[in-house]
């Protein structure tokens, strides 16, 4: 998967697990949290969808490396296979 | 023998809601539980699942018609009559003399007391009673900004209900949950991803036990008294991203280990957000739990939803200094708060309620 791909495929898993936010709203640069309020709750959603779209156990002391759409393209270039 | 489907109540500040789909038509076998329809509400689209066993015989409100709570939505065949009509009907005597007040036909209510029984409650629900009107179909999506205008409008006439009926009393306590986030961070570190856990699901679980050792918190004020409920079913509160909040149950809370609390715990929320929660979901809350841990607010006052007797509000777990054994040492804190009804209990034992739910949060490791 190149960046791009990543990226779709990453806003793909943040827009399934909170389906009230639009895709095409993301700005990549931003903090989910200060985006769309993006909480514990979805943190947790969303690195189980992690693990199990794509192979990615993310620690819970990592999760501020998946704080935006950015963030987390960087974190996963280093850690998918 | 045929019984009716009615539209269920769906909690305090529901009196409506449009029919957007059937899942079932005339002839389907269905069981207790089954989602045979989606209601477009106030709190967004809801799965409401039928409460008997049987076979649907007519529906009778067609897709895109709105009706008033406890409105006929469709007949059922070989089911059993919870209360047939005609046979005596099973009212309070303060429901009685509050529906002739009101002109309202008694016969037309829906019972939500014990073993079916209307109570003053159903009927202050009935009135008014909007009269079932036909809507042009409307496929259930209205736009985001009238949907989020009539939620507001329903927590609006449920808080103004609450604040005007119960003579809330509150309680706050400041707790040192180290110990609680410190087995946290290495049960989340050991556990498998889809088994971690928040914090909330700990205060939850602490919540659930706390009321079954403690009378008066979980349950409902009906009819000038409490009835206690036999099963504990703690309500969450979830912001919702456009506006507004719900609060559905995690069933039988008490009961559940900490994995399946979770599991259904962030399912609820999950769904909550796509507005698809399941009518009994929203109905059933005994007690509820608001947390604004993540709103950077120390502590909440937070509002009885009628008709429960009793809310838990969380702040923000923040690093204080804290005197432990005699020496100032950081820890980290949270402020939990409690609401409660002071037709039901008293603060002392609001006071032994917070401190149980304390002490429970010391021993996470045994909830």
């Amino acid at each position: 998967m190149n960046q791009e791909q990543l990226a779709a495929r990453v806003l793909e898993l943040v827009t399934g697990i909170a389906p009230d936010v639009e895709a095409a709203s993301v700005i990549p640069g931003i903090d989910f949290r200060d985006q769309f309020d993006f909480d514990s709750m979805d943190t947790l959603n969303f690195a189980i969808a992690l693990h199990r779209e794509l192979g990615v156990e993310v620690p819970e002391t990592d999760y501020s490396q998946l704080a935006s759409l950015d963030k987390c393209v960087a974190y996963l270039t280093q850690h998918v296979s | 023998m045929a019984s009716e489907f009615r539209l269920p109540a769906l909690g305090a500040d529901m009196d409506e809601g449009t029919i957007v789909q059937w899942n079932v038509a005339p002839g389907s076998v269905v069981k207790r539980g089954d989602v045979v329809a989606v209601v477009e509400t106030d709190k967004g689209a809801i799965d409401v699942e039928i409460f008997q066993d049987g076979v649907i015989r007519e529906i009778v409100v067609q897709p895109g018609t709105k009706v008033p709570v406890g409105a006929v939505l469709a007949l059922l065949e070989g089911a059993e009559m919870p209360a047939a009509t005609g046979a005596r009907l099973k009212i309070s005597p303060a429901a009685r003399k509050r529906a002739s007040e009101l002109g309202i036909d008694m016969a037309t209510l829906q019972g939500s007391g014990p073993g079916g029984v209307i109570t003053l409650e159903d009927v202050e629900h009935a009135h008014p009673a909007p009269q079932p009107t036909a809507h042009p179909a409307n496929t259930g999506a209205s736009s985001d900004a009238s949907s989020t205008a009539s939620m507001r409008e329903a927590i609006a006439a449920a808080m103004s209900r609450s604040k005007r009926e119960i003579p809330h009393y509150y309680l706050s306590t400041t707790v040192d949950v180290t110990p609680a986030t410190e087995w946290l961070a290495a049960h989340n570190a050991a556990a498998p991803v889809a088994e971690r856990l928040l914090f909330a699901a700990l205060l939850v679980k602490a919540i659930a036990l706390t009321c079954v050792e403690l009378p008066g918190f979980s349950g409902f004020y009906r009819d000038g008294r409490f009835e206690a409920s036999p099963a504990v079913h703690v309500g969450v509160a979830v912001a919702l991203r456009g506006g507004g909040l719900v609060a559905p149950a995690i069933m039988e809370t008490a009961g559940k280990s900490l994995t399946a609390l979770m599991d259904d715990f962030r399912a609820l929320v999950m769904r909550a957000r796509a507005g698809r929660l399941r009518a009994s979901e929203l109905a059933a809350p005994t007690i509820i739990l608001t947390s604004l841990g993540e709103s950077s607010v120390d502590a909440v006052f937070p509002i009885i939803q009628p008709p429960q007797v009793a809310i838990v509000g969380a702040g923000e777990i923040v690093t204080r200094p804290w005197v432990v054994d005699g020496a100032v040492q950081p820890r980290q804190v949270v402020t939990l708060s409690l609401g409660a009804d002071h037709r039901v209990t008293d603060g002392r034992l609001g006071a032994q309620f917070l401190a149980r739910v304390a002490q429970r949060l010391a021993d996470a490791g045994s909830l």
